[in-house]
């Protein structure tokens, strides 16, 4: 399936695009373009004005993808919380990863371009995941 | 960069908590529904999806890129952001040095609180004021022990 998006990526659609290549739809492609008017018909925006996957009631669209989806996995949602925080920082989380996170996705999208920052961030993501998840089992930070 | 917006008076809790985020985010109120702010990545993003909450709340909202017609318009507008980032600095300031006196677990908590207040001002600060350095000093003065202080 073809995923449209905002250029110039940042957190939220960064990890929305792990998201979805890794939990939605593997075959998943993706274009970015500057004015919502040039989203390809047969493609689904995500974190843009007017689109169902946005940002919703306070949700970041990393969040409303994970509604729309009903994916309940909980070390998902603990992502959901970092990047939450990484995009909006409105204090609703405790996310000390965040301001990290966002100074690095920042900085990524000032040396390369939408695809690259893409391919980099995946691997980021993984790990972020796979961190989590053993917290999570071990209810403590693992080692 | 120009946010113009109009909300309905009732309900309420959606047009308080829009006016929340613009203070939040350090926009300069132009008039009655008209909030700017300069233009970057950061904040583009910020006005979008404040406009998609005002057109969810019931609201209209528009996001313009604009340019004044004078230069001193713009500076009239900048000097204002900057006296209110200043005021809120100030506070900083203020309350780091009556903290000063604190020791132990209440001197890290007021410099945890105030480095935390610190992050969210200079967020929505565009034009730095001086008072920035002074509280950005005085709060950081809390993370030297009392001892060192008075040897120094």
């Amino acid at each position: 399936m073809k995923w449209a998006t905002r250029a110039g990526v940042h957190i939220d659609r960064a990890a929305c695009a792990w998201l979805i290549r890794r939990h939605v739809d593997p075959d998943a492609t993706f274009v970015f373009v500057t004015d919502p008017a040039a989203v390809p018909a047969d493609a689904t925006p995500f974190d843009m004005r007017g689109a169902d996957l946005g940002h919703h009631g306070g949700d970041c669209t990393f969040e409303t993808i994970l509604r729309r989806h009903d994916l309940a996995d909980p070390v998902l949602w603990k992502i959901a919380e970092i990047v939450h925080e990484a995009d909006l920082d409105d204090e609703r989380f405790d996310a000390p990863e965040a301001p990290g996170l966002d100074v690095i996705l920042r900085g990524l999208s000032m040396i390369c371009d939408d695809d690259r920052v893409l391919e980099l961030t995946a691997p980021l993501f993984d790990g972020l995941y796979e961190y989590h998840r053993r917290a999570l089992l071990l209810d403590r930070p693992p080692a | 960069m120009l946010l113009a917006y109009r909300m309905p008076r009732e309900p309420s809790s959606p047009r308080i908590a829009v006016w929340r985020k613009i203070d939040r985010c350090g926009a300069a109120r132009l008039g009655d529904g008209l909030v700017a702010l300069p233009a970057d990545a950061r904040t583009r993003e910020q006005f979008d999806w404040l406009a998609e909450e005002i057109t969810e709340g019931g609201g209209s909202a528009s996001v313009w890129l604009a340019a004044p017609a004078s230069d001193e318009q713009e500076r009239q507008v900048a000097a204002g952001m900057r006296a209110a980032r200043a005021t809120e600095y100030q506070a900083i300031a203020d309350e780091a040095s009556a903290a000063r006196d604190h020791l132990g677990t209440d001197r890290a908590r007021a410099l945890r609180r105030l480095r935390g207040e610190l992050h969210r001002i200079t967020r929505r600060d565009f034009f730095p004021p001086p008072e920035r350095e002074a509280a950005r000093a005085a709060v950081e003065s809390l993370a030297t022990p009392v001892e060192q202080q008075e040897r120094a």
